[in-house]
């Protein structure tokens, strides 16, 4: 009971300094807002079809090569875009910076009509991620005109499904990667400043002297922390939904999540700042884990596009498992993927919260 | 009982010893001070006390208890104030006092410490914006929160203004009054010349002196003198005429030593004789700093560093 006391006394002077720092304030809370909005903008925008320079040398429609590039567009994969006959198309598509673009040679229409062997030229930018899905609409446009024209009907249809009863956007993934990153960054920046200035300062110490303990000390922030992810929670998903239409759901079972990230990170700040000798050398060592982290996990853009070794070191990374646990319920509905996800950060957390508890010294030998 | 027993204590940093086989007792009630310049071993010592450091050897004892084993216990009955306190930047002293009485779990009446602490006029501002006296002063407020036995104030004014440092002063003295024990670190010599009953003159991890300010002058000054401006002539007259202790410095003070009231009178009366010149002529007597330069071989330079002294010789 005079513990708990002790705790909640803690945290609101605690608390109240936090509210007084503008700058704890903002990178907490409106940072995340402002890279929502970046990257929600930034992204909304390139899940349309991509864009196809086309040069048509032939006569346009009507005629087969103008069914053709009406064929193109109809696939709604890409979206053709035409290039004046008069100009260099090869010259045209660096100037413009173009990934893809796809020539159609003259007496295309000709050529089709005798059944005579004709090519289109496609080029693309290798490096382009976007490459391989022109080509490969291309050549199906191209297999839908050869068969048409032989007369055959295709043996082998496929067919498409969507694998949820709804496709998911980036912006589905970007909510709860961000509060990810909140869970992450307010408490590890936060802890291995405070841990490693307390110490410089001896305010430690002087907190020894008080019957506070330590492990007060340390539940109080982790008690912050957790309201400030609620926050976060609560912020993002309305920002994401309100301005981006994302798909999140608001639910009580990303609360596990919202508790033991705390949990986990204000222990590993803690045990930051206590294994290092300075402020400036906890301050390195306190970045060198906590940005890796915040790229890999999964925060800015889904792990499971990336490449595959990167996805091993994801597996290691506990705000992997924070945000994948997150997706789970706020994006798949999956509930024992979570339960999954959240067994294993709760066993990382139990495991540093007592190493930091335990390290940790109040006073000195 | 005493307040604080100590005995023979010890503590090491690596090869350094820090803390030297010291003892020494404070009685209840009493202010006791120790004084000597930074790295004496001052904190070390102190800090082993509150129970916040280890001690390597010896034996203490804090109203009656081991401060190392029995610590928790003993802080609810402890004021302290460590060197160079701070607090949270963006607490305000109000704020403070009371986060420190429901750690105690006490009731207290903040307004009422504040004015004790003379700091009425800053209750809203926040702990970063207050002035260096200000912040010792709610250091002084937190440890006052749990009413304690004992009070440890670890260098209380040092980087005050001299202003701010005699506000500080008028505060521990009503705290003395109010019959607590006071232990407190400093390298002014007036503090702890103005504030302690007892002063322990620590060098090295070591104490050279220990008693009240007179008890130390008496033991380790060299009594009182008569001084001048003179020069060798007159002082070998006066060693040749008279059987009195004549000395003389590079900057011509001569220095006779006064034994007995009579000696004064022979020694006029020879200077007299003499027919050479002399002038300035005073008595004086050892104060605690000639007595500490005299003990340590230095003076404490106003940031507690060692300002080493030239032969001017200030001792006679
Ligand atoms: N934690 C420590 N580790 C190593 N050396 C220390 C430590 N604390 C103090 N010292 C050294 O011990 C000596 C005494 O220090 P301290 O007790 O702080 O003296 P004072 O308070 O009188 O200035 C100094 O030489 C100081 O550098
Ligand atoms: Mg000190």
């Amino acid at each position: 009971m005079a513990s708990l006391k002790r705790t909640l006394s803690d945290l609101k002077i605690f608390s109240r300094g936090y509210l007084r720092n503008k700058i704890g304030l903002f990178f907490s809370l409106v940072f995340p807002i402002i890279l929502i909005l970046l990257f929600g903008s930034i992204f909304s925008g390139s899940s349309g079809p991509i864009q196809v320079y086309v040069q048509n040398q032939d006569s346009p429609s009507p005629s087969p090569s103008g069914g053709f590039v009406t064929a193109l567009n109809s696939t709604n994969v890409v979206r053709t875009v035409l290039v004046d006959n008069s100009t260099n198309f090869s010259q045209y598509l660096l100037s413009h910076s173009a990934t893809a673009g796809v020539l159609i040679p003259k007496g295309f229409s000709a050529s089709y009509i005798l059944k005579k062997p004709v090519n289109v030229t496609i080029y693309t930018n290798p490096a382009d991620t976007s490459s391989g899905i022109v080509v490969a609409t291309v050549n199906e446009v191209v297999n839908a005109f050869n068969l048409n024209r032989t007369g055959s009907t295709p043996v082998i249809g496929t067919q498409c499904l969507p694998i949820a009863s709804q496709s998911y956007k980036y912006i589905d993934f970007l909510v709860p990667g961000l509060i990810g990153f909140t869970v992450l960054t307010s408490p590890m920046f936060s802890l291995v400043n405070i841990s490693s200035e307390y110490k410089k300062t001896k305010l430690f110490k002087q907190l020894s002297l008080t019957p506070l303990t330590k492990g007060e000390w340390l539940t109080s922030k982790i008690i912050w922390y957790t309201l400030l992810s609620i926050i976060s929670y609560l912020l993002m998903t309305f920002v994401g939904i309100t301005l981006f239409g994302a798909h999140v759901g608001i639910t009580p079972l990303v609360l596990p999540f919202l508790v033991i990230g705390p949990l986990f990170f204000v222990s590993l700040g803690m045990l930051v700042g206590t294994l290092t000798k300075s402020v400036e050398s906890a301050a390195v060592v306190g970045n060198l884990i906590t940005f890796p982290m915040m790229f890999l996990s999964g925060t800015f853009f889904p792990v499971n596009t990336m490449p595959q070794y990167l996805q091993n070191v994801a597996h290691v990374l506990p705000l992997f498992y924070v945000i994948d646990g997150l997706n789970q319920v706020m994006i798949f509905n999956n509930t024992s993927q979570m339960l999954y996800d959240a067994a294993i950060v709760l066993a990382g957390a139990i495991i540093v919260f007592v190493l930091a508890v335990g390290l940790f010294k109040w006073r000195e030998d | 009982m005493s307040a604080i027993e100590v005995s023979a204590l010890q503590k090491s940093y690596g090869q350094l010893r820090a803390v030297d086989e010291i003892s020494f007792s404070v009685n209840q009630g009493e202010v006791f001070s120790l004084l000597g310049p930074n790295g004496a071993g001052k904190t070390t010592t102190i800090e082993i006390l509150e129970g916040i450091r280890q001690r390597d050897g010896g034996n203490v004892r804090v109203l009656g208890v081991d401060p190392w084993t029995s610590g928790y216990a003993l802080h609810k009955k402890l004021g302290i104030i460590p060197q160079g306190f701070t607090f949270f930047p963006k607490a305000k002293p109000k704020e403070a006092i009371q986060y420190y009485a429901d750690l105690f779990g006490v009731t207290v009446d903040s307004s009422e410490i504040l004015r004790k602490v003379v700091l009425d006029d800053a209750v809203n501002t926040y702990f970063e914006d207050l002035s260096g006296g200000q912040k010792q002063k709610v250091g002084l407020a937190l440890s006052l929160v749990n009413n304690p036995e004992m009070l440890f104030l670890d260098e209380p004014t040092t980087g005050l203004d001299p202003q701010a440092r005699r506000a500080v002063w008028e505060v521990i003295r009503e705290l003395k009054k109010e019959g607590r024990s006071i232990m407190l670190t400093t390298h002014y010599l007036e503090e702890a010349e103005v504030l302690a009953d007892r002063v322990a003159i620590m060098n090295k991890g070591k104490i050279a002196a220990i008693g009240t300010p007179a008890e130390i002058i008496a033991q380790h000054g060299s009594g009182e003198r008569l001084e001048f401006r003179g020069d060798q002539k007159l002082a070998d007259y006066l060693r040749e005429h008279t059987n009195l202790d004549v000395g003389l410095d590079g900057n011509n003070l001569v220095r006779v030593r006064i034994g007995e009231k009579h000696d004064i009178l022979v020694a006029l009366e020879s200077m007299e004789r003499s027919g050479l010149d002399w002038a300035d002529l005073k008595t004086r007597k050892d104060s605690l700093e000639d007595v500490f330069i005299k003990l340590v071989g230095f003076a404490i330079e106003e940031g507690g560093g060692i300002k080493q002294i030239g032969n001017s010789g200030r001792g006679a």
